[in-house]
């Protein structure tokens, strides 16, 4: 890293190099900036999930690209925080075989229903609440607006809830420094798309932002991440 | 120069630390093919095969796992293209790779049973 920054500083030193540093090192610790009050995780530290359920996600936003862009995005984060996801496809394939095409008959059908399918341990509720471009005069903006709630299935019981945004207006933030940072450059590079897709980019950011792991008040890591039960 | 090295300080601040992986899976075109799936614009299920199928095995000569649900995936791809027997291997495999799945796995493959019969 030390070679890589001084080969930067020896390839030029203008002034645009010097902000581009700046704005890099911001983006590196930008992730702690707001103290917010202690999530209490009892209920999560007593259930400890090991596998997660996403439902199709209900979408308040216009968009009908929101449910598909949501879902699709929603497996990274979990997975990457160490929890068993459940294929998304075939999970959505389930529902519909069964005569559940819209999100909030799904989210309304019983945990143990849910439970006795896909023996998850937890179903990941969603809604969207913005998705898509605004078109201004001169430029326009993507954003993605979450919410999110882990039920475990096994008691009913909510474990955790949160909520997330990205949007293309806010510069150079990644939302995070360190591992978390790491992941988001991973992330983006995957999910890039063309213009007319950039909702699933901002979806992707948002549900980072919203499940990843270490985030404050955020999900806490699975089994299967190294980090389980360290946090 | 500059700009190089702007996008330098810019992947520098994407991945922090460069050393060791940074995700736990190999993910590639995944989530993207996913995408393309649930958004049932053109999906061809032949054409999102090929690329699973291709990335599985750059995930294997890199050494990398695949993804919870990457061989379901592929699983459910195979059935809608009448592949029956080669789905029901992908499924397996994803029950031997995440146990958790089990009870899911155990559904669909007996749903499938009901289907080739």
């Amino acid at each position: 890293m030390m070679r890589l920054l001084s080969a930067i500083s020896g390839a030029a030193s203008g002034a645009r190099v010097k902000a581009a540093l700046v704005i890099s090192a911001a983006m590196m610790l930008s992730a702690c900036a707001t103290p917010k009050a202690p999530y209490d995780y009892t209920a999560f530290k007593a259930a400890r999930p090991a596998s997660i359920l996403i439902l199709p996600p209900i979408n308040e936003s216009p968009d009908v690209k929101a449910t598909p862009g949501v879902m699709a995005s929603t497996v990274f984060p979990l997975a990457e925080a160490g929890y068993y996801v459940f294929p998304v496809s075939l999970v959505d394939e389930t529902f519909k075989q069964n005569g559940l095409t819209a999100a909030e008959d799904i989210h309304n059908v019983a945990p143990d229903k849910l439970r006795s399918i896909f023996g998850a341990d937890a179903a990941l509720y969603m809604r969207v609440k913005r998705y898509g471009s605004t078109y201004y005069v001169i430029n326009s903006e993507t954003v993605v607006t979450v919410e999110g709630k882990i039920v475990d299935l096994r008691t009913g019981a909510t474990l955790w809830q949160g909520t997330a945004s990205a949007s293309s207006a806010e510069g150079g933030n990644s939302g995070g420094g360190g591992l978390a940072g790491a992941l988001v450059g991973a992330l983006v590079k995957q999910v890039m798309n063309t213009a007319s897709e950039s909702g699933f980019t901002y979806a992707a950011l948002a549900n980072q932002r919203l499940l990843g792991a270490p985030r404050v008040n955020g999900m806490l890591y699975g089994p299967r991440s190294p980090m389980y039960q360290k946090d | 120069m500059i700009k190089t090295a702007m996008v330098l300080a810019a992947a520098l601040a994407l991945t922090g630390c460069a050393h060791a992986p940074s995700t736990a899976y190999h993910w590639d075109g995944y989530q993207k093919n996913v995408y393309t799936y649930l958004k049932q614009d053109a999906a061809n299920p032949a054409e999102l095969l090929q690329s699973m199928n291709v990335e599985a095995d750059a995930a294997r000569k890199a050494g990398r796992p695949l993804p919870p649900g990457y061989r379901a995936h592929i699983a459910m791809l195979m059935v809608q293209l009448g592949q029956y027997d080669d789905a029901s291997k992908q499924l397996e495999a994803e029950k031997t790779a995440f146990p958790e799945s089990t009870p899911y796995m155990d559904f669909l493959l007996k749903q499938m049973q009901g289907k080739k019969s």
